[in-house]
């Protein structure tokens, strides 16, 4: 089990508040597209990956985006249990999605970019230290039951 | 690979990043060194408190050698080859801090943290891939001579 101290808890619960789910989950995805193209393997579907223009603009991968970060929401809510409430969605990713993992770790980098951009001054490094602590957490659970 | 484009954008937010070599280049450590504490491992010899001089001296040599590979993206080698010399036979610091695989390395991560934290919407998902690609190809040169 993750141990997170008060003040861990407490940066990571203030800046969700103020974090727009659909705005940063959105580009967050699309960044991923962009600045590591072979990620849109998972994504043939989606229409039109063309350039970032049409990536960014694009209406699958802006609802998938919100999807993904939506579901960062659970895990922060559940902070003490993040394993358990991502159980199911490791074996969805392991057995019908066929997700590399290191693609977990790639888009929580690409997230606190994002989150960086967006909060600038106020995402100093102890809120980037444990935002990256948060990400790789998630990562190592949604890997947890690959097999 | 870097195209013409990227060289184009890597040039421009470089424009952005002179005048702030030594400010940018001490927040790049100073989050590497809190979110990853094992890149102190390096430093035994710095003191590496907040606005350490130390710690700003060697942002601004390394935020400088970035600039000149920047300037020379045509021939990174031959820009970077004592460097490189440097970091394989003397240094010896694990690639991982500045590569890791296709994901960021660690200072790498910290240093888009900072430039999207100091350019926020100007640190577009264009940019970020053409940086992104700019340090790695960094980094590759300087693990060159490892072994």
């Amino acid at each position: 089990m993750v141990h997170w101290s008060a003040e861990e808890k407490q940066l990571i619960t203030s800046l969700w508040g103020k974090v727009n789910v659909e705005e940063c989950g959105a580009e967050a995805l699309a960044r991923l597209l962009i600045v590591y193209p072979w990620t849109q393997r998972f994504f043939a579907n989606f229409g039109n990956l063309s350039s970032p223009t049409a990536i960014i603009g694009n209406p699958k991968v802006r609802a998938h985006g919100k999807k993904v970060l939506s579901s960062f929401g659970e895990a922060i809510k559940n902070l003490d249990n993040i394993k358990t409430t991502y159980s199911k969605l490791s074996e969805l990713h392991c057995e019908k999605l066929h997700v590399d993992p290191e693609n977990f770790r790639l888009l929580g980098d690409i997230l606190i970019i994002v989150l960086s951009a967006h909060f600038t001054k106020d995402f100093d490094p102890a809120c980037q230290a444990t935002w990256q602590k948060l990400v790789g957490v998630v990562a190592h659970a949604l890997a947890y039951k690959y097999h | 690979m870097l195209t013409a484009e990227d060289k184009k954008l890597i040039c421009q937010i470089w424009g952005k990043i002179e005048g702030h070599q030594e400010e940018f280049g001490a927040e790049a450590l100073e989050r590497m060194f809190v979110t990853y504490p094992q890149t102190k491992t390096y430093f035994p010899h710095f003191d590496l408190s907040h606005g350490s001089d130390q710690v700003r001296g060697h942002g601004k040599k390394v935020v400088a050698a970035l600039g000149n590979a920047a300037k020379s993206l045509d021939n990174l080698s031959q820009a970077l080859s004592e460097l490189s010399n440097l970091h394989a036979y003397n240094l010896r610091v694990d690639p991982v801090n500045f590569k890791a695989g296709w994901g960021l390395g660690l200072l790498s991560q910290c240093f888009q943290v900072v430039l999207a934290a100091h350019l926020g919407k100007d640190y577009t998902p264009e940019v970020h891939a053409a940086f992104d690609k700019f340090l790695s190809a960094v980094a590759a040169v300087l693990s060159e001579k490892y072994r």
